[in-house]
């Protein structure tokens, strides 16, 4: 094994939980209702690891639904700016998924690339990311379709692998390096390697691939006029679960808040599927229906930023395919619009 | 169930084949286990992709309101209430749909049933009468399918469509009576208890209008969410601006809403939109004894006045 690892006995979770939790924020899965989330804890108890995948994507910790970016009050000509402080407290997002903290990196590009956005970067220069393998990915899931894995470490500056009554832990980067300092980490022995070896091959093998055209980005800019899309996208119901539940997307509006002569300008999620999104004060909306709302989905996806960004805005998480509430499995549209045809 | 597809397949058929419709909506097998979904069919050589089985949980009526084709739609009870308050708001011309009739035995809540077989996985799922056979990667269960329907169907008080062209299977037993137990006690609480469970509710809410998207009576051209000139709520999480829209949401199907539970199972978050739905469903069958959908001819109460209106919740709420 290239990568440093060691051994983390479950018994001692807790206490490096605690150690964690003394310097930094801890955000885990956390049991809320019926449904699993990803939340700040204020105690190892309340992490839940036993899970298939939270109900919301992780991007909430560092791009949050709403966040202010300053508040601003004006007297007698003049203009108070207050930007809000605390991006830099460190962060610890602990037990996420695999195709999550690959989600991250999508983020990443987009936030932290050329057009550094301080809000997202840097809180993301402050967050160690330590996620959970799968042993046992969920049907709708197709990670490794997208470039991805199960067990894959991509994205994680620290992964967790299962295997009984410990976990083996395999740092992806110093961060992670450096959390192996903790002492409740043992060093590892050759046997639970293979254990780990073993879980990383059996996940792996018990996902159904998902049959995508190379080059799928050029085939999709072909069929951008096709007639396909309507009959693939008859179905839709045009709300914004598929984007607002994705680890990847990251459309935002900007909008004022005030009371007054007090206010906030705050921004907060918005999603390609709402009309609204690209209606022009003309009242003239480019994207009038689904049809070219949901096409503008697949194509940021699948085309536009896999030339952009080199990645393609998916990473098989399966959450767009569990929660649609019609059923309309973006695996099955991707896989027609590669065979160019409707499904 | 195999005898109600073979039906709907016969029907669909025939109305293509004579022109009748230019389109068939119906339900499809899904991508996955425990669901179907919505499929259209314009082809005769299509119509088997049709399917029923306890998975046809979407309300299809959504799919009627600006459709210029002429269409028929497989309508369980709900959809047929659904479908008549459409003819009634004129987003529908009666001669233009044609509403095969399905009578409903409930749906299944396939969150319930994934719950109880936690954490194994649902390779397979399939209905044998009353029993619900799921195969997985390491079991096999039969699970009693009325234990695991959607709550609006546990309560459903008309499984069989009120109007149909067509009717595929044989009517039920209507002998469902809805107490509506659950909004006693809601009414029961002190206002500041009421507040706060809603409150609590919709915090959960991400605002993706799936419940309104799904709703077959949500069909405003424009919500009012969607306004922005002028910008009736904020578009973030806050509390009071989901609660706004909830609230408003919940008014504005006052005396139209049918119960289908189409928001409820839409909504990905698990908001109790059915405590809101229902206290009005319930007001609306107290105050004015009349329930949604169930006739052409009845006026909506809140579209109409009559000098004797009970008036009592507004002078002493």
């Amino acid at each position: 094994m290239s990568s440093p690892s060691k051994i983390l006995k479950k018994d001692r979770l807790a206490s490096f939980l605690e150690r964690l939790l003394q310097e930094r924020q801890v955000f885990a899965p956390v049991r809320k209702g019926e449904v699993i989330l990803i939340r700040e804890i204020d105690s190892p108890s309340q992490a839940v690891l036993e899970y298939r995948n939270a109900k919301e994507s992780p991007k909430s910790v560092l791009f949050p639904q709403r966040e202010t970016l300053f508040r601003y009050r004006a007297e007698k000509g003049k203009a108070e700016v207050d930007i809000p402080s605390g991006r830099e407290q460190g962060r610890v997002v602990f037990g996420i998924r695999p195709c999550d903290a690959r989600g991250l990196l999508l983020l990443d590009k987009v936030f932290g690339g050329d057009c550094r956005d301080p809000y997202y970067a840097d809180k993301r220069a402050n967050t160690v990311v330590v996620s959970l393998g799968c042993a046992n990915p969920n049907p709708a899931c197709f990670c490794l379709s997208m470039g991805g894995g199960p067990c894959s470490a991509e994205g994680s500056d620290l992964l967790l692998l299962d295997v009984g009554d410990r976990y083996v832990a395999e740092a992806g980067s110093e961060k992670g390096t450096a959390l192996l300092e903790d002492e409740a980490f043992e060093k590892v022995d050759e046997e639970t390697v293979a254990l780990a070896e073993k879980v990383k091959r059996e996940s792996k093998a018990s996902m159904k691939p998902v049959a995508l055209k190379e080059k799928l980005e050029e085939q999709l800019e072909r069929l951008f006029n096709d007639p396909v899309w309507k009959d693939l996208t008859e179905s839709c119901l045009g709300c914004g679960i598929c984007t607002y539940l994705c680890p990847t997307c990251h459309c935002f509006d900007l909008c004022d808040e005030a009371a007054g002569t007090t206010g906030e300008r705050i921004r907060v999620w918005d999603s390609c599927q709402f009309p609204l999104f690209t209606q022009q004060a003309s009242g003239f909306n480019p994207r009038p229906t689904v049809k070219e709302r949901f096409r503008q989905r697949i194509m940021h996806k699948f085309s536009y930023l896999p030339e952009t960004q080199a990645m393609p805005g998916c990473v098989g998480c399966g959450r767009c395919v569990t929660e649609c509430p019609v059923n309309l499995d973006i695996r099955e549209v991707v896989t027609s619009l590669s065979e160019g045809n409707a499904r | 169930m195999r005898q109600l597809t073979t039906d709907i397949r016969s029907m669909a058929r025939k109305l293509l084949q004579e022109k009748k419709v230019q389109v068939v909506i119906g339900f499809e097998r899904g991508s996955m286990p425990l669901r179907s979904r919505p499929c259209f069919v314009r082809k005769e050589e299509e119509v088997d992709r049709l399917v029923w089985d306890g998975f046809c949980e979407n309300t299809l009526a959504a799919y009627l309101p600006k459709r210029k084709e002429k269409t028929a739609i497989v309508a369980k009870g709900c959809d047929s209430r659904a479908v008549v308050e459409l003819i009634k708001e004129k987003q529908v011309q009666r001669d233009q749909v044609i509403l095969i009739g399905v009578p409903c035995r409930g749906m299944v809540d396939r969150s319930r049933v994934e719950a109880r077989v936690t954490p194994g996985r649902i390779l397979q799922a399939e209905e044998r009468e009353d029993l619900l056979i799921l195969k997985g990667s390491d079991f096999e269960e039969a699970l009693s399918r009325s234990d695991f329907l959607h709550d609006s169907c546990k309560t459903c008080t008309h499984p069989n469509p009120v109007l149909h062209d067509l009717l595929a299977g044989e009517s039920l037993d209507e002998k469902n009576q809805d107490s509506f137990s659950d909004i006693e006690i809601f009414d029961a609480m002190t206002p500041e208890e009421r507040w706060s469970y809603l409150s609590k509710e919709v915090d959960k809410c991400i605002r993706c209008y799936a419940c309104r998207n799904a709703c077959p009576l949500c069909y405003c051209p424009e919500c009012f969410v969607d306004a922005s000139l002028p910008q009736w709520i904020g578009k973030s999480t806050d509390s009071s601006d989901t609660m706004i829209f909830h609230l408003m949401r919940a008014y504005h199907l006052a005396g139209r809403c049918v119960a289908c539970g189409a928001c409820e199972r839409a909504c990905p978050v698990g908001v109790d939109l059915r405590k809101l739905n229902r206290k009005l469903l319930k007001d609306v069958k107290d105050l004015f004894g009349y329930e949604a959908g169930l006739c052409l001819d009845e006026v909506s109460p809140l579209a109409t006045f009559r000098p004797d209106d009970p008036e009592h919740f507004i002078v002493n709420p």
